[in-house]
């Protein structure tokens, strides 16, 4: 029997008449599907069956950047500041924001100031919010350790249309200082907030959030007097991850600072509002 | 552990491939990771490997090539190479830089079996 086909013709009997039966069939073959470059690949791997190849390049963030694109482009038509607050938990985020709020509509009684709330789990932080007088939406991202760009936007859907154009929306993402450096929200700028009772190191620790970050929030300097924080010390080692950082020391308790920050958010928005101008005249 | 988000994201990547190419499985994926992207390469080797059963990437050769981190040193006027961004720049010791590369983290490509 033919070794190659299985047919009937025995390589026995006549020798070198079967070995050329079986050499046509493997040269059949050949020309059938044994060509190696033939596949899409136009390569071999050795051991491997033809795959082709695919090229991709692709940002694995690339999905999330197209929500954050369309974020951007909803803040900017209403003149909205949208800032994206970052830290460790226990920095005191929801206490500045609430003292921020404060302070932002004495200084601004006309300007909406709307908040994204976001934590893994409960509401706590969104009544916070309301009761400070904002209105507020709360996303809980479950398992989740920051926001993305699509939990922005349906959180900005629900929160409804300002009234007036040109209001400052802070969206506070979840308490981690590594996570959220990565996604874009569709934020004009994002606000790290470090507390003088965590290390002075941080930013060393964590120099991909503070390279991310425009402004730098030193909290709770009413407490430098009982705690091993040098501010100086501090503020350098944020600028050697991020030379352009600015920075701004408060005490959302006292009140410290706020003044400053307000004006910085105000100054912000004043910008942003600029370059929608040129987009319009752009158009 | 932001390393899941970001598998899940690969994994769309590949659907989406799969959606244009209609191919019956991955042989291997090309992932490059740059070493300023604040992405753990382990962590995220462990994450495709926790995600990937009953999907288009179960039994996928998984292949991470890290992309060195480059900077512009606004001391040296210079691109530099730096593995981080708390480094200094190597030539001249500046905190003063700028990364230019090695930031992404990105599906490079596939390669994939029709049957």
């Amino acid at each position: 029997m033919c070794v190659v086909c299985g047919c009937g013709q025995s390589g026995e009997s006549d020798g070198g008449q079967a070995r050329e039966h079986a050499l046509a069939h493997v040269r059949d073959k050949l020309r059938e599907s044994l060509d190696f470059g033939a596949g899409a690949a136009r390569v071999s791997v050795p051991g491997m069956s033809q795959a082709r190849a695919i090229q991709i390049e692709a940002d694995v963030l690339g999905v999330n950047g197209r929500f954050a694109a369309d974020n951007r482009a909803r803040f900017l038509a209403r003149g909205e500041l949208a800032l994206n607050l970052v830290s460790s938990p226990g920095s005191g985020k929801t206490t500045l924001l609430c003292a921020a709020i404060a302070a932002l509509s004495r200084a601004h009684p006309a300007l909406r100031v709307a908040v994204i709330e976001g934590d893994q789990q409960t509401s706590f932080d969104a009544e916070r919010i309301r009761a400070a007088g904002a209105p507020a939406v709360q996303v809980n991202t479950g398992k989740g350790c920051h926001l993305d760009a699509e939990m922005v936007g349906a959180a900005y859907a629900q929160l409804g249309a300002p009234e007036a154009q040109g209001g400052v929306l802070f969206i506070e993402n979840v308490g981690n200082l590594v996570c959220p450096a990565l996604w874009d929200l569709g934020e004009q700028a994002k606000v790290v907030i470090l507390s003088v009772t965590e290390g002075q190191d941080k930013p060393l620790k964590y120099p991909d959030m503070f390279a991310a970050a425009k402004l730098m929030l030193i909290n709770k300097v009413d407490l430098l007097p009982y705690v091993q924080f040098d501010v100086a010390a501090s503020v350098a080692l944020a600028r050697r991850v991020n030379p352009q950082l600015e920075v701004i020391e408060v005490s959302a308790t006292q009140g410290t600072g706020l003044g400053a920050f307000v004006d910085w958010v105000m100054r912000e928005r004043d910008t942003h509002g600029a370059q929608r101008s040129s987009a319009r005249v752009a158009e | 552990m932001h390393e899941l988000s970001l598998a899940g994201g690969v994994l769309q990547l590949v659907e989406d491939a799969h959606k244009r190419e209609r191919f019956a499985r991955v042989a291997s994926l090309t992932l490059e990771v740059g070493m300023l992207a604040a992405v753990d390469v382990s962590a995220l080797r462990f994450a495709l490997s926790a995600l990937s059963p009953g999907t288009l990437l179960e039994g996928a050769a998984i292949e991470l090539v890290e992309k060195q981190g480059v900077a512009f040193c606004f001391g040296c006027a210079e691109q530099v190479e730096i593995a981080s961004r708390s480094d200094p720049c190597p030539r001249c010791g500046a905190y003063q830089l700028q990364p230019t590369g090695g930031t992404e983290l990105k599906v490079v490509g596939l390669t994939v079996h029709d049957a």
